[in-house]
């Protein structure tokens, strides 16, 4: 199966444009080095909000519950105590994948849109709580870190591509392992998959780990970069909804389309910014028309060509 | 053959709600056996399945497999354990390959395996090759035919190498040439000592090939034996074709004097690649009841739907002598042609009044209410509970409200679609009484579909057979007994 995934024409096109996109401070901006440094960021939200929804098949309205949770975590434990970034991200992580098992509970037991709802509602908690016990978490205004992961936009900029380009290579892999065979079963035909012989509730409660592992340390990371962690930035309903049209428009069940549809949707937000208030609006108009017309999303629908052939 | 059964079914039984869907049914079948499990539509053969699966849990009773009790066990134990299920409707892996398909049945239940084992790939393309997908390895399931993919649900149940193989309607949708291979493939199971149930419709489906039936109704086994046995057995004889078939002697022996009020021609419908019609014509003159008699699976539904608009047709369908091709379902359903659904399609949370009232919407009030006092005439029960939810009524009362609702349009062609499924023998005759009222005192023309052919004959003036998405027989009820009556075991 190591050959099949090495013979595997995204991947190679994936490498290849990471090869590229290292080489990009040499040309481009600081401004845009940043701009695309949170762009990668939201890629590895958009590719474990994927894993979750394309493959395992659970409607996950919330990915900010899961961000945010790894993202407050680590800007609380730095804001407090601070210990080693490393270590605050470890925290993150481990607060992230305790969430995802408190969301796979209600997973199992509900069904497509109850489900999601519940999602929404965890990010809606969440929110309220960090509002509530404003005294460390910083209420609405957001609280800042004392330490980021450094100071020189290229530098930022080449860790969080690491972080992309390992996030995808591990997700990639997964999704074209056995497990992410299994997964893709357990989310299409459920019953056959048990039928197989396949501990259904295992293999969602894995995924949900794994989403949530990823979605936490992409949190936390995003900290460190901007140097605070707010609302508005790592849980607002909308920065969900954003992950969400990222990973639809590049291509459900294709991991990597997340990251061209992260990437396409925060360059395109940002270009299109002298638009003012239209900006936003043009911006959702296009991911309609892309969600509309081509709804196996971008890379989805390049795939589909290539199996036609 | 060994005396030991393989799988041994003591006491199943399951309720669903109010329903018992399966009462205390005994099973046993040996290694190298293959059972056949018939009984019409709603009599809990399929439920049966599903409960030896794990995929419903059973209310009581033991399933034991080589002697081990399995009941209750979550669907992936007992499918580890060696029970192997061939659905009859599966959603394959799109993106995948067929032989990914198929190696997805070989791999280990671990989250720790990322690779699968070596010997996979040979071992899937060796059972590819058995069941006759050698030469569709690389294609993608959505670009194959329907045939193929039942080859593909088979191959991965051989993949687990079960003890026991569950099969669920064998060969619907298959063609003859298909159905002697997939035979084929079926004693090969019987041959490698596997145990084998067949879970259809009725004995002739699967008769060639079993050696034993059990034939179900409403819960329970009502006859055991041989092909033939079962075929003769008076019980069985009665549930599908009724004790002795009589057709009442209506107001007009309507008929080809009066105008044809719908009529069908050259009717194709198409699921993906399965064909639900193949070229079906049938007429139904003004003031008739003409009876669509058929089994589960035969494509009475798709034809009501088709001629309610629900489902995309070629060919032509005529009503009052205007094509209704491109109108709405809503359109169609107004201009006097109402269906009664077999799913009923009742707002579980509203009342029975609430129902009714919502049927004659469109009516002016004073005639909404006379409508309204004549069916509750008709279906005395529906006063009493006029109150109640309609998702708190008995299943007989939920069928009778799902066919005054209908007549609450006032309909000029009533589609009754299987309107006895799942009802106990009692209700049905209440039901069939207020058909003989509703023939009684109006001109209303009735096209009912049944598989329950002592429900369907007696009110009919005509029938038709359809089989396999073809009408096979036309004629009398007098007639059908006779000419068609073993044949339709």
């Amino acid at each position: 199966m190591l050959a099949q995934i090495l013979r595997s024409r995204p991947l190679w096109i994936g490498l290849g444009t990471a090869v590229i996109a290292a080489l990009l401070p040499f040309w481009l901006s600081a401004y845009l080095l940043g701009v695309l440094t949170a762009a990668y960021y939201f890629g590895v939200f958009a590719m474990a909000w994927d894993l979750l929804f394309g493959f395992a098949g659970e409607v996950n309205f919330g990915p900010t519950f899961l961000i945010g949770l790894g993202a407050y975590t680590a800007a609380i434990l730095d804001n407090q105590w601070g210990p080693p970034i490393p270590l605050c991200i470890l925290a993150g992580a481990v607060a992230a994948i305790i969430g995802g098992l408190l969301l796979a509970l209600p997973a199992l037991r509900l069904r497509g849109p109850y489900f999601g709802l519940v999602t929404l509602v965890a990010v809606l908690l969440l929110q309220n709580a960090i509002v509530i016990f404003a005294g460390i978490t910083g209420g609405e205004i957001g609280m800042t870190v004392p330490d980021v992961l450094s100071i020189d936009a290229t530098v930022n900029y080449w860790y969080s591509l690491a972080f992309l380009v390992v996030c995808a290579l591990i997700l990639f892999g997964l999704s074209r392992s056995a497990i992410g065979l299994i997964l893709q079963a357990s989310g299409q035909d459920a019953i056959e998959a048990q039928a197989l012989g396949f501990n259904v509730t295992k293999h969602k409660l894995a995924a949900f780990c794994i989403s949530a592992l990823f979605s936490g340390v992409a949190g936390a990371m995003l900290v460190f970069y901007l140097g605070t962690a707010s609302v508005d930035t790592v849980i607002d309903i909308s920065i969900g909804v954003q992950v969400i049209i990222a990973a639809v428009l590049g291509g459900r069940r294709t991991i990597l389309g997340a990251v061209l549809g992260a990437v396409f949707l925060i360059l395109a937000t940002e270009f299109l910014r002298p638009l003012g208030q239209l900006n936003t609006f043009v911006v959702a108009a296009v991911a309609l028309g892309v969600i509309l017309f081509v709804p196996d999303g971008l890379l989805g629908y390049a795939l589909r060509r290539g199996e036609r052939e | 053959m060994s005396s030991r059964p393989r799988l041994e079914v003591r006491g199943l039984t399951k309720r669903f709600g109010g329903l018992l869907a399966v009462n205390g049914v005994d099973l046993d079948i040996r290694p190298g056996e293959i059972l056949g499990l018939i009984g019409p539509n709603g009599s809990g053969k399929s439920t049966v399945m599903k409960l030896i699966m794990g995929i419903e849990r059973p209310d009581s009773g033991t399933v034991r497999l080589d002697g081990a009790d399995i009941a209750g066990w979550p669907s992936h134990r007992i499918a580890r354990a060696g029970i192997g299920i061939v659905f009859q409707h599966s959603r394959p892996l799109h993106r995948q390959t067929v032989l990914e398909n198929i190696k997805l049945a070989l791999l280990p239940d671990s989250l720790l395996r990322l690779a699968a084992a070596p010997g996979v790939d040979e071992r899937a393309r060796a059972i590819a090759e058995s069941v006759g997908l050698g030469a569709v390895l690389q294609r993608h399931p959505s670009t194959l035919p329907f045939a193929d993919l039942r080859r593909m649900e088979m191959a991965k149940a051989i993949a687990r190498d079960p003890r026991v193989v569950l099969v669920d309607e064998p060969f619907a949708g298959l063609t003859g040439g298909e159905v002697a291979t997939f035979s084929e493939l079926i004693r090969g199971f019987r041959a490698e000592g596997r145990a084998v149930l067949l879970v259809d419709h009725n004995v002739k489906s699967v008769a060639a090939l079993v050696d034993r039936v059990l034939a179900m109704y409403v819960g329970e086994r009502i006859a055991e034996g041989s092909a033939e046995e079962v075929m003769r057995n008076e019980t069985v004889r009665r549930v599908y074709l009724g004790g002795k078939i009589e057709s009442v002697a209506h107001r007009t022996p309507a008929g080809a004097a009066r105008a044809p009020l719908l009529e069908l021609e050259g009717l194709n419908v198409f699921y993906g690649k399965a064909q639900a019609l193949d070229q079906v014509a049938l007429r139904v003159h003004e003031g008739e009841f003409v009876s669509m008699v058929g089994l589960n699976g035969a494509g009475k539904t798709t034809l009501f739907n088709a001629i309610s608009g629900l489902v995309p047709y070629s060919g032509t369908i005529r009503y009052g002598g205007k094509s209704l091709a491109g109108m709405t379902a809503g359109t169609i359903a107004r201009s006097g042609v109402v269906q009664c659904p077999e799913t009923r399609e009742l707002f579980g949370d509203m009342s029975v009044r609430e129902n009714l009232d919502l049927g004659g919407q469109h009516l002016p009030r004073d005639k909404r209410e006379r409508q309204l006092a004549w069916l509750l005439e008709l279906f005395p029960i529906l006063a009493e509970r006029a109150t109640q939810m309609a998702r708190t009524l008995s299943g007989g009362e939920q069928q009778m409200l799902a066919i005054a609702r209908a007549l609450m349009m006032q309909p000029k062609l009533l589609i009754l679609d299987e309107p006895t499924l799942g009802l106990a023998p009692v209700i049905l005759e209440q039901i069939s009484k207020a058909l003989d009222r509703l023939r009684e005192s109006t001109d209303i023309t009735v096209l009912l579909g049944e598989q329950n052919v002592t429900f369907a004959l007696p009110h009919a003036d005509r029938v038709y057979l359809l089989e396999h998405a073809r009408i096979i027989w036309e004629g009398t009820p007098a007639r059908f007994a006779a000419e068609m009556g073993t044949g339709y075991l």
